[in-house]
């Protein structure tokens, strides 16, 4: 080949780069091992993991959910035609993604309420800045008023992403884990979001929200959890104009965060405004059925600098494994994880708090999430359960990194505990015991 | 060139004929399912005990109900309708469409990495922190930088990241600027993340050469700029050689020089941004370091920078403490941009990509990634000029608008034409700056049997062009479906089964 080029080494391909900035010996990068070699230096790696799993049963959420996933959804999901493809810029070699997409758009859209849904974004918390952005495109303005039961991690994600569209966040205050909107002090604003069920688990009063959001002249956000979605009303029910939601519950492992999904839903009115892909129906020129990303002059790659989103490559493969895991699961199965779920986390609760001490955080109603108080800061405890092969599940001054609006009182002693259909009755006893050990 | 017999096409494609799939919904039976549980031991409690009735929803949400098998079958046909790098050559410009060695997907699915709890303690942790530091310092040596986060989900999350930077650091500096500036060659996403970053966009025009030209360059520059955004080699797979006066030029008002990584597999191993003068890099992890890009993601998009700018990145970030690793916000950190620790199978897939590869085998995929690009372009010279006829880096940017003045065969007939011969078709239309743009990125993976089969296709599609067009402007013939009406998706859209009313 570098005889045709007229070339006499692979060096000369470079010859016309300054030599200045060459590198000239090389990258300060370990030499190349086999693959056997480097599986040795992961397993040293996984060797040091705690993974959940039978030596670590997990209770912990806060975002991340230890769900289900059969080995006919792994299979499914790790077929080379997904896992290798790239964005479907030419629809006629890319049904196969276009189609799973259209199917995952439909669920989205039914799960959240709302006409039409996205192909995906990065996450719950950066579909959540999209979600703000399209907010400020729509009304003008700029204040986003933002309940503190968003997660934290989110909304610290929001304020970071505020230092670019300079966005006011106000961060309204949860008094006994509720949203008190009455403490929102401003005229108008560009967006109201809620989180339902918030981080703490807690089921908000939804109609206070909305009226909130009409009154500010401001789109309603809902931050939902799409399990619960399963069975409580959907963010459509409650007049949101979008629904955002984190979509790892759905086949997507623990991952240590990432990569995940973020789900993105809006009213009809505001699909011109819609960030990401979407994918449409339509035919080829012999008249069959066929999909297409569609609504292009939205995105970034035609509108450029007067975009409101930069998105390009999202989370394609965690988008079609969520259709495929929402097809597994079937109209009953999604309806029996969330029921499964909040059957297990209320009765650990009751377990608990028979426990001296440890009392609810809040008493507000939840569904499958909820946090107690503890007469020892949560890290301390966390740590003890492990050693009995339990991730307790989260301290809450962890997520939220210090005090915070959301939590009255000292964050160090919250524990946030998440049940999901795989725990066990006897899980649960052992939960209960060890807790009863932990906290004495 | 002695090479065996051209191969590498997907000529069986499609598997399954021209039929239309049923959607997932229209396969739904009521009443059937594939889901199994744990049998859990905990009595089910009735949903209206434990939540107050007005939240529950009156109407049962119906998604779909299938079998194991109809679900399998559904999912498969699907598969067969779709083109991908495993089934041939995906020579698409500007996304590095390369073969992902299974050992690293291997790496990503075991359950010590995969079933870890992102929230739980550092303790229980270590090994997945030693992995972050680990690559963070990996991509430190390559791009010559000082510290980075891994937390950007995607490339154009790592632009914005990086934007967010060079503004957190100029005010710091109680110097906020207003502006920063991009080639008129730049990828969609930096003016998009520009504007995000609350900077206005200055474009500057490329030469003739197709490089950024130096003088309109300095007529941009003042003390409002905040900075640059380059890709180098640039979208038009050129090398910019005047990159130290550029840098030199940009630092001299107090701007910084962002290097947009999209392109970095034409140079990894062979120059490091960091020697250019470059201050913050972001990363595509999928296309240099071989992440598959799962139909469009997950990416990943780390952002390193040199050490001025270290204060402001992104934490918490794994960091090493005397004999353990703990996560460590820096001192002026910006604030998190990803809910967790971005996309961290991504992430260890990348590690995994780097650790074979090593400092010799990273400079061979440039090496390989150039040979390549060249070969095409010279090998089809005569129906395909480049747009600039000098050596490129990692892509070749051609023109179709010879074909189009003399057979009205336009750059999407050619790309669509190449579908019908088993490969998947170039970026089209894009750089903008370019008339019938044509980008070819066959990427180091392809071997030279490959290349050849795809010139002696787009031999064939040039012939037909002169001897017989009309069917070209239809093209694709031999795909799962035919050219598709994409305005009339946009006319009446139709999102969702519920959408189409069947």
């Amino acid at each position: 080949m570098l005889d045709f080029l007229g070339l006499a080494s692979l060096d000369d391909l470079f010859a016309h780069i300054p030599a200045a900035v060459r590198l000239a010996h090389g990258l300060d990068v370990p030499d190349g091992r086999s693959e056997p070699d480097v599986a040795e230096e992961f397993a040293r790696f996984t060797a040091a993991n705690r993974a959940a799993g039978g030596s670590l049963v997990c209770f912990a959420g806060g975002g991340a959910y230890d769900h289900e996933v059969p080995n006919v959804v792994r299979s499914l999901a790790s077929r080379s035609e997904f896992v290798t493809a790239y964005t479907p810029y030419q629809p006629e070699v890319a049904q196969g993604v276009l189609q799973a997409l259209f199917e995952y758009q439909t669920l989205v859209s039914r799960l959240s309420g709302l006409p039409i849904a996205n192909a995906s974004l990065y996450d719950g918390a950066t579909a959540l800045v999209e979600a703000l952005n399209l907010a400020a495109a729509t009304t003008g303005r700029s204040t986003m008023v933002v309940s503190s039961g968003v997660h934290p991690h989110w909304r610290s994600v929001v304020r970071t992403f505020a230092r670019g569209t300079g966005h006011r966040i106000i961060e309204v205050p949860l008094v006994d884990g509720v949203t008190e909107w009455a403490s929102v002090d401003v005229e108008e604003a560009a967006a109201v979001v809620v989180a339902y069920p918030n981080y703490l688990g807690v089921i908000e009063e939804m109609d206070v929200a909305q009226q909130r959001a009409k009154a500010l002249g401001a789109l309603f956000v809902v931050a939902g959890d799409p399990v619960a979605a399963g069975v409580l009303r959907t963010a459509g029910q409650w007049g949101a104009d979008v629904f955002v939601g984190e979509g790892q519950v759905f086949g997507t492992a623990l991952s240590f965060g990432g990569p995940y999904l973020g789900l993105f839903a809006v009213a009809a009115e505001h699909v011109r405004r819609l960030p990401g892909r979407i994918v449409g129906e339509t035919v080829d020129t012999n008249g069959r059925r066929a999909f297409v990303t569609t609504l292009r002059a939205r995105e970034q790659d035609i509108r450029r600098e007067k975009a409101t989103s930069n998105v390009c490559t999202n989370q394609t493969l965690m988008a079609i494994t969520a259709a495929i895991q929402l097809g597994w699961l079937g109209t009953d199965g999604l309806r029996q994880v969330a029921t499964s779920s909040a059957s297990g986390a209320h009765a650990l609760l009751e377990a608990l708090t028979a426990i001296d001490g440890v009392e609810p955080l809040v008493r507000a109603p939840f569904l499958r999430e909820f946090a107690v108080r503890l007469p020892r800061p949560a890290e301390g405890v966390i740590a003890a359960m492990a050693g009995d092969g339990l991730l307790a599940g989260l301290a809450v001054s962890a997520l939220t990194g210090g005090a915070d609006p959301s939590v009255e009182g000292d964050p160090a002693t919250g524990l946030l505990v998440a049940v999901t259909e795989r725990r066990t009755a006897s899980e649960l006893d052992r939960y209960v015991e060890s807790m009863r050990k932990a906290v004495r | 060139m002695a090479v065996a017999q051209p191969g590498g096409r997907a000529a069986s494609i499609p598997l399954m004929g021209h039929e239309v799939e049923p959607t997932m919904f229209e396969l739904s039976v009521r009443g059937r399912s594939a889901a199994q549980f744990r049998t859990t031991g905990i009595a089910s409690r009735p949903l209206d005990s434990m939540v107050p009735p007005h939240h529950l929803n009156p109407e049962p949400l119906v998604t779909a109900d299938l079998a194991e098998r109809d679900l399998v079958g559904h999912v498969t046909r699907l598969t067969h309708r779709q083109f991908s790098v495993d089934l041939g050559a995906y020579p698409l410009g500007s996304c590095t469409m390369k073969y992902n060695p299974k050992f690293c997907d291997a790496i990503a699915a075991d359950p010590g990495l995969a079933a870890v709890h992102p929230g739980a303690p550092a303790s229980l942790t270590q090994g997945w922190l030693e992995l972050l530091a680990t690559l963070e310092d990996r991509l430190c040596a390559i791009t010559g930088m000082a510290a980075a986060t891994l937390q950007p989900a995607a490339g154009a999350a790592g632009e914005l990241t990086g934007l967010l930077l060079m503004r957190a650091f100029h005010d710091a500096n109680g110097e906020p600027r207003r502006r920063v500036i991009i080639p008129d060659s730049a990828h969609g996403t930096n003016p998009a993340s520009v504007t995000l970053g609350g900077y206005e966009v200055t474009t500057v025009a490329s030469n003739e050469r197709g490089l950024v030209d130096l003088d309109e360059l300095r007529a941009a520059l003042g003390p409002d700029v905040a900075g640059i955004m380059l890709t180098n080699p640039n979208t038009v797979g050129l090398f910019e050689e005047q990159i130290t006066e550029i840098a030199t030029a940009v630092h001299d008002v107090g701007g910084l020089l962002y290097y947009d990584g999209a392109n970095l597999n034409a140079i990894v191993g062979v120059v490091r941004p960091g020697d250019m003068g470059f201050d913050i890099v972001h990363m595509n992890l999928h296309k240099t370091f071989a992440t598959p890009h799962g139909g469009g993601g997950p990416g990943a998009g780390p952002v390193a920078v040199s050490s001025r700018l270290a204060s402001f990145l992104p934490g918490p970030k794994a960091t090493r403490v005397e004999d353990h690793y703990e996560w460590v916000t820096p001192s002026r950190s910006i604030g998190r941009v990803h809910g967790w620790h971005g996309n961290a199978l991504v992430l260890a897939r990348a590690l995994a990509y780097i650790e074979v590869h090593g400092a010799q085998g990273l400079e061979r995929v440039a090496q390989h990634a150039v040979l390549n690009a060249n070969w095409l372009r010279h090998r089809l010279a005569a129906i395909l000029p480049a747009a600039y006829d000098r050596p490129c880096m990692h892509e070749c940017v051609l023109t179709a608008a010879p074909l189009k003045s003399a057979f009205g065969v336009r750059a999407l007939d050619v790309a669509k034409a190449l579908m019908d011969e088993g490969f998947h078709a170039p970026t089209v239309y894009f750089p903008l700056i370019v008339d019938e743009a044509l980008m070819f990125e066959p990427t180091e993976t392809e071997s030279p049997q490959t290349l050849e089969a795809l010139a002696v296709a787009l031999e064939s599609i040039a012939q037909r062009a002169a001897s017989d067009p009309a069917p070209l402007h239809s093209a694709p013939h031999h795909t799962p479906v035919s050219r598709v009406d994409e305005a009339r998706a946009a006319r009446r859209l139709i999102a969702t089964e519920d959408a189409a009313s069947r």
